[in-house]
C-alpha cells in the first residue's frame, strides 16, 4: 500500500473516484506511513487518526451511494497548526495554547472537508509561524527528508517536510514573509502564496494581519493548484477577503505543464539575483532562467530598488501587528494558565502565563513591536515601514508594467543545519530576504523545484501581479515540465 | 472628606469653569458590532457570544454596517462633518474584560468631526461645540464577588460576562466649554439632555443611563479669571441627568477647595458616587496610558458614499428642538407653560394623546393635572405611571360625548391607571356612566321637589339660585352620575321657573 504515499492528489482523487482504491485505503496508508517515519521526521503534532478515518469512510460511502465527488475527494491534507480545527488541538507551535480545542473550524478548514479531502492532522511550526526553521516550534523541530540533520524551512516546515516524506500528498500552509514558499524550496516541494485576501484569514492564529496569507504546499504545481482552488475565493467572515472569484489556476497549470510560454514576459530581479545568495542556489536558478528562455519566454533584468528594504520594515510592521495580536494570550479565556493559586492577582498570573507559554522568538518580536507602536517613536518606525510597503509596492507595479512575472531564487541557501543559526536571530531573518516583498506588497508568489545544489533543493520564485495568480502557476507548471518532481532520498 | 467646602456662589465668583462631555451611546443594533450576536440587554452571562466577540485565536471582525450608518446619522444631527475615509484603529492595553486586550475603536480618523448641539439653559441658547464622533466596540463586563464594595478591592473572585463584549458604542466628546460660569452644571446637564433626546429622535438607542446604554463622562477643571485653563478631572459613573448637573457641581467645590488651600488639581479620573454626591480619586492619568494606537488592519477603511450621506441627512427627523418649537406653537402655548410641559417630560405624551384624536388643551389637562399628580405621588416617571395616550384620549371621547362628567372621568382613570381595563371598560363595569335618560332623572326631581317642598316654593317664587340644593340631592341620589348642568334645567322646568 506504500505506493499510495506516492501518488499526486489527482492521481489519488481519480483512482478513488474510478472505485480502483478507497479514500479509507488511501487514509490508512498515509496514517501507516506517518507512524513509520515521523518519529524521525517530526512534521506532524497532532495526528488525527480516528477523524481521518471517518473523513474518509464518509467519501466512500458518498461515491458508494452515487454521488458526484469533487476533484480531491477522498486525498489526505496535513494543515498547519496555525489554522483553527474544530475539536482538534490547535497550537500554533506555541505552549500558550497547549490543549487548546477550537469550537470553531476555520474557514480554510471548513473548505477542505466541503471539498471532501481528508485532514490527516496538524502540522508543526515555528511559534506562531515566528521562524524560518521550525526550530522555534515550542514542541521541537521538525527535520528535512532531504536531510534529517537538516531544517525544513519555516514556518511552515511540518507542511513541506510531510510532503517530501510522502505523510501527506497535500498541505496548508500560511506565508506571511515566506512561511510556505521557503518550507517548498528547501523541502524541492511547491508551496504558493495567494494574493492577499484571495484567502480566507478567518481561524488562522494571527501572527501579523496584514501580510498573513493561508495558502496550498503540495509536491506538484497542478495539486497546488486544485488546492488552492479549493480553499480559495471570497469570504464574508473576513473583511479583507476579495469579492472576486479565484483566478482559474488549475487551467493556467495545465497551459503551464504543456511546456509553452511562448508569449510570456519573466522580469529576473537584480537585487536579488546576484550576491548574497549562496553560489549554489544561484547556479541552479540561472540554470532555470535558461530553461524559462528556451520554454519560449522572454527574459528581462529588472530593477527593484526598495526591495533591499523590505527585510527591516518586515521587522518593524510584522512585529508591531504581533504585539497586538497576540495580547490576547493571557490565560483568562483559553489555553495556558500559570499561577492561578488564588492568592496571586489577576495580573500577576496574566504575566507569569505569558512568561511561561511564549518562546524567546516570539517575546523577541512582542518587545520589538510594543516598542515601534509607542508613542513618540510610531512615526519612525511603523509609519516609517508603511511608507517602505508603499515604495515596495510601487516597485511591483512599475516591473509589473513591463513584465508578466518576476522570478528570483526562493531563499538566498538551502536547507542549512539545524541548530547553525538560532543563536543569530538575522541570520536567520536572511532565509526570507526574497520572498519578504511579495508580502508587503500583497501579491501571489510561488515557490518550484529549480534543481539541486550539492545535492538539496532549490527553489525558484515566480512573483505576479494581484489577482493575477494563474500567472505564477503557468510558469511554475511549465519549469515543472522541464525541470521534473524532486525525489528525497529514502528515509 | 475633613475640609470644609466653600460656598458655591464665593467659588464661581472667583474661578471660571471649564466643563467638556464625553459621552458613550450604546447603539439598538440588532447585532453585535463585529459579528452576529444579539445586543438585547439582559440575557444569561455569556450566552450572546460567539468566537468574534470572545476574541478566540483566529477570530476577525466585520464592520456592522448598520452600527456605521447610525454613527453617520448621529454625527449629522449634531452637525458634524463625514469623513469620506476612515479607519478603525486598535486601542491596546490589557483588562479582563477586553477579549482581545485591544478595544476597536477610532484614533486620529474619527467618523464625524466638528458640529455643535444648541441647548437652552434659562431660556438662553448655548451652543456646544462637538469635537467628533465616533465608532468602537463595547467590553465585557466584570463583577467583582466577595468584597464590601462590589470594586475590585477586597474582592475575592472577579466573574466576566461577554455578552456585552462587542456591542457597538458610539463616543460623542464635546470641544471644551467655557464661559458657562454658574450655569456649568445646568449646561452640561441641559447637554446630555438634549443629546439623549437626539439620539432617541434618531431612534438609534434607547438611551437609558441607569442601564449604562448612554453613558457619560464629565471633565471638569477651574481658572482665575483671565488665567490659563485649570487641570481637568474626569469624572466616571455619572449615571443620571441630575448625577451629570451634581457630579459637575461637586467637582468645582472640590477643586476650589484644593486651589483655595494652596494644593494643585492631579489630572485623575474620578468616581461620582450618588448617595453622598460627591467624588472619589481612581487611577491617576498623570503618568498617561501609552494605548500604541495603529490603524486596526482586520478591517477595510471605511468610505461613506457622499450620495448615501445626503440620503441620510435628507431622511433626518425632525430634531427635538425643532420639533419641540413646532408643537408649542400648534399647541399654543406660552414659553411658561411649554417649559411645564417639558419638565413634566410630557411631550411625546400629549403629542401621542393630540395624535389619538383629543384636543390639546384636553391633553394637557391630564397629563400635566391628574396624571402627573399621580406619577409624583407613586415616585414613577410620567410615561410609566399606567395610563396610555390612546387610553387618555379614549377617557376624552366619553367626557366630550356627555357619557362621564368631570369627576366620573376622574374615577375611571383611577381605574385605568390601576389597571382594570379600557376607559369603556371601567366606565360600563362600574356603572359610572351619566345618567342621561330622562325619564328617570325626572322622576328623581320630581322626588326631591317632593321631599324639599320649602325649596321648591323658593324657587317658584322667583329664588332661583335656591335651585342648587335640589341639584345635589338629585346628584346625591343618582350617586354623581348625572349632569348637573341638565338637572338643574330639570328642576326650574317641572317649577315652571325656567
Amino acid at each position: 500500500m506504500s505506493d499510495l504515499t506516492r501518488l499526486t492528489a489527482v492521481e489519488i482523487a481519480g483512482l478513488v473516484a474510478g472505485g480502483e482504491t478507497s479514500a479509507v485505503e488511501v487514509t490508512q496508508a498515509h496514517l501507516d506511513r506517518i507512524a513509520a517515519v515521523d518519529d524521525r521526521v517530526r512534521a506532524f503534532l497532532h495526528v488525527d487518526t480516528d477523524g481521518a478515518l471517518a473523513a474518509a469512510r464518509a467519501v466512500d460511502e458518498r461515491r458508494a451511494a452515487g454521488e458526484e465527488l469533487g476533484p480531491l475527494a477522498g486525498v489526505p491534507v496535513a494543515v498547519k497548526d496555525v489554522l483553527t480545527t474544530k475539536g482538534v488541538p490547535t497550537t500554533v507551535g506555541s505552549k500558550i495554547l497547549e490543549g487548546w480545542r477550537p469550537p470553531y473550524d476555520s474557514t480554510i478548514v471548513q473548505r477542505l472537508r466541503d471539498a471532501g479531502t481528508v485532514m490527516l492532522g496538524k502540522t508543526n511550526m515555528d511559534e506562531f509561524a515566528m521562524g524560518s526553521s521550525t526550530e522555534y516550534s515550542a514542541y521541537g523541530a521538525t527535520h528535512n527528508p532531504w536531510d534529517l540533520d537538516r531544517i525544513p524551512g519555516g514556518s511552515g516546515g511540518g507542511s513541506a517536510a510531510a510532503l517530501a516524506a510522502y505523510e501527506a500528498p497535500l498541505a496548508i500552509g500560511s506565508d506571511t514573509g515566506g512561511s510556505i514558499r521557503q518550507p517548498g524550496a528547501v523541502t524541492g516541494t511547491v508551496g504558493a502564496k495567494p494574493t492577499y485576501g484571495g484567502t480566507s484569514r478567518y481561524g488562522l492564529v494571527a501572527f501579523s494581519s496584514s501580510l498573513d496569507t493561508p495558502g496550498p504546499c503540495a509536491r506538484t504545481v497542478l495539486d497546488a493548484a486544485l488546492l488552492h482552488q479549493a480553499i480559495g475565493g471570497h469570504d464574508p467572515r473576513d473583511s479583507t477577503s476579495i469579492p472576486a472569484p479565484v483566478p482559474d489556476v488549475v487551467a493556467a497549470a495545465r497551459l503551464g505543464a504543456t511546456g509553452d510560454l511562448t508569449g510570456v514576459k519573466l522580469g529576473v530581479v537584480t537585487e536579488f539575483s546576484g550576491e548574497g545568495a549562496e553560489p549554489g542556489v544561484l547556479a541552479a536558478f540561472r540554470e532555470s532562467v535558461d530553461t524559462l528562455a528556451k520554454l519560449g519566454a522572454e527574459i528581462v533584468e529588472v530593477s527593484c530598488p526598495h526591495f533591499r528594504y523590505a527585510l527591516p520594515a518586515y521587522y518593524l510592521i510584522a512585529p508591531s501587528e504581533c504585539s497586538s495580536n497576540l495580547a490576547r494570550f493571557d490565560g483568562v479565556r483559553f489555553g495556558l494558565r500559570v499561577g492561578d493559586d488564588g492568592n496571586r492577582s489577576l495580573e500577576e498570573v496574566m504575566q507569569l502565563t505569558r512568561e511561561a507559554g511564549f518562546g524567546p522568538e516570539v517575546k523577541r518580536r512582542i518587545m520589538i513591536g510594543t516598542y515601534a507602536l509607542s508613542s513618540g517613536y510610531y512615526d519612525a518606525y511603523y509609519g516609517q515601514a508603511q511608507k517602505v510597503r508603499t515604495l515596495i509596492t510601487r516597485d511591483f507595479t512599475a516591473a509589473f508594467e513591463r513584465v508578466d512575472a518576476l522570478i528570483s531564487p526562493t531563499t538566498p541557501f538551502v536547507a542549512f543545519p539545524l541548530g547553525a543559526r538560532t543563536s543569530d536571530p538575522y541570520q536567520m531573518y536572511l532565509a526570507d530576504l526574497y520572498t519578504i516583498p511579495t508580502n508587503l506588497y500583497g501579491g501571489p508568489g510561488i515557490s518550484v523545484p529549480c534543481g539541486l545544489s550539492d545535492g538539496l533543493p532549490v527553489g525558484l520564485q515566480v512573483m505576479a501581479p494581484t489577482m493575477a495568480d494563474d500567472r505564477m502557476y503557468r510558469v511554475a507548471a511549465a519549469l515543472e515540465s522541464a525541470v521534473g518532481t524532486l525525489t528525497p532520498p529514502a528515509l | 472628606m475633613t475640609t470644609t467646602l466653600p460656598a458655591y456662589d464665593e467659588v464661581v465668583a472667583r474661578f471660571e469653569p471649564v466643563i467638556g462631555l464625553e459621552t458613550h451611546v450604546e447603539l439598538g443594533t440588532n447585532t453585535k458590532m463585529f459579528c452576529g450576536c444579539p445586543t438585547d440587554f439582559g440575557g444569561e452571562p455569556n450566552t450572546r457570544v460567539c468566537p468574534v466577540c470572545l476574541g478566540l485565536p483566529g477570530s476577525l471582525p466585520v464592520a456592522n454596517k448598520a452600527a456605521i450608518e447610525a454613527t453617520v446619522r448621529i454625527g449629522l444631527a449634531l452637525n458634524c462633518s463625514i469623513a469620506s475615509w476612515c479607519r478603525f484603529a486598535r486601542k491596546n492595553y490589557f483588562y479582563p474584560d477586553m477579549p482581545k486586550n485591544f478595544q476597536i475603536s477610532q484614533y486620529d480618523e474619527p467618523l464625524c468631526v466638528d458640529g455643535y448641539l444648541d441647548v437652552e439653559v434659562n431660556g438662553e441658547t448655548v451652543r456646544i461645540g462637538i469635537e467628533r464622533v465616533h465608532l468602537e466596540e463595547d467590553t465585557g463586563k466584570t463583577l467583582h464577588v466577595g468584597g464590601a464594595t462590589g470594586r475590585i478591592h477586597g474582592a475575592t473572585e472577579s466573574l466576566v460576562d461577554y455578552n456585552r463584549a462587542g456591542i457597538p458604542l458610539v463616543e460623542i466628546v464635546t470641544k471644551p466649554i467655557p464661559g458657562t460660569g454658574a450655569l456649568a452644571p445646568e449646561v452640561a446637564r441641559a447637554y446630555v439632555t438634549e443629546l439623549r433626546d437626539v439620539l432617541r429622535s434618531l431612534g438609534v438607542s434607547d438611551v437609558r443611563m441607569e442601564e449604562g446604554s448612554l453613558r457619560c463622562d464629565v471633565n471638569t477643571s477651574l481658572n482665575l479669571p483671565g488665567a490659563e485653563w485649570g487641570t481637568r478631572t474626569e469624572t466616571k459613573n455619572v449615571n443620571s441627568l441630575r448625577s451629570v448637573e451634581r457630579a459637575v457641581r461637586s467637582e468645582m467645590l472640590r477643586q476650589a477647595s484644593v486651589l483655595d488651600a494652596g494644593g494643585r488639581i492631579t489630572q485623575e479620573t474620578r468616581h461620582f458616587h450618588e448617595e453622598t454626591g460627591d467624588t472619589t480619586p481612581g487611577r491617576s492619568k498623570e503618568t498617561a496610558t501609552d494605548y500604541r494606537y495603529f490603524p486596526e488592519p482586520d478591517l477595510v477603511p471605511v468610505a461613506p458614499d457622499p450620495a448615501w450621506v445626503a440620503e441620510l441627512k435628507a431622511a433626518l427627523p425632525e430634531l427635538p428642538r425643532l420639533h419641540r418649537r413646532r408643537l408649542q406653537q400648534e399647541w399654543g402655548l406660552s414659553d411658561l407653560d411649554m417649559q411645564s410641559v417639558l419638565n413634566a417630560g410630557a411631550v411625546e405624551l400629549i403629542e401621542a394623546t393630540i395624535a389619538a384624536g383629543t384636543t390639546p388643551a384636553a391633553a394637557r389637562k391630564w397629563w400635566l393635572g391628574e396624571l402627573s399628580r399621580r406619577a409624583n405621588e407613586t415616585g414613577v416617571e410620567l410615561a410609566d405611571v399606567g395610563a396610555t395616550p390612546a387610553q387618555v384620549a379614549e377617557l376624552q371621547g366619553l367626557v366630550d360625548a356627555g357619557k362621564l362628567n368631570d369627576k366620573l372621568a376622574r374615577t375611571v382613570l383611577e381605574g385605568v391607571v390601576a389597571g382594570e381595563g379600557s376607559p369603556t371598560e371601567i366606565m360600563t363595569d362600574r356603572g359610572l356612566e351619566v345618567v342621561s335618560d330622562t325619564g328617570a332623572l325626572t322622576a328623581a326631581v320630581d322626588e326631591a321637589i317632593a321631599a324639599n317642598p320649602d325649596i321648591a316654593d323658593k324657587i317658584r317664587s322667583g329664588k332661583v339660585a335656591a335651585a342648587g340644593a335640589l341639584v345635589g340631592a338629585v346628584m346625591k341620589t343618582t350617586r354623581g352620575q348625572a349632569d348637573a348642568k341638565t338637572v338643574r334645567e330639570l328642576i326650574l322646568s317641572r317649577l315652571g321657573a325656567s
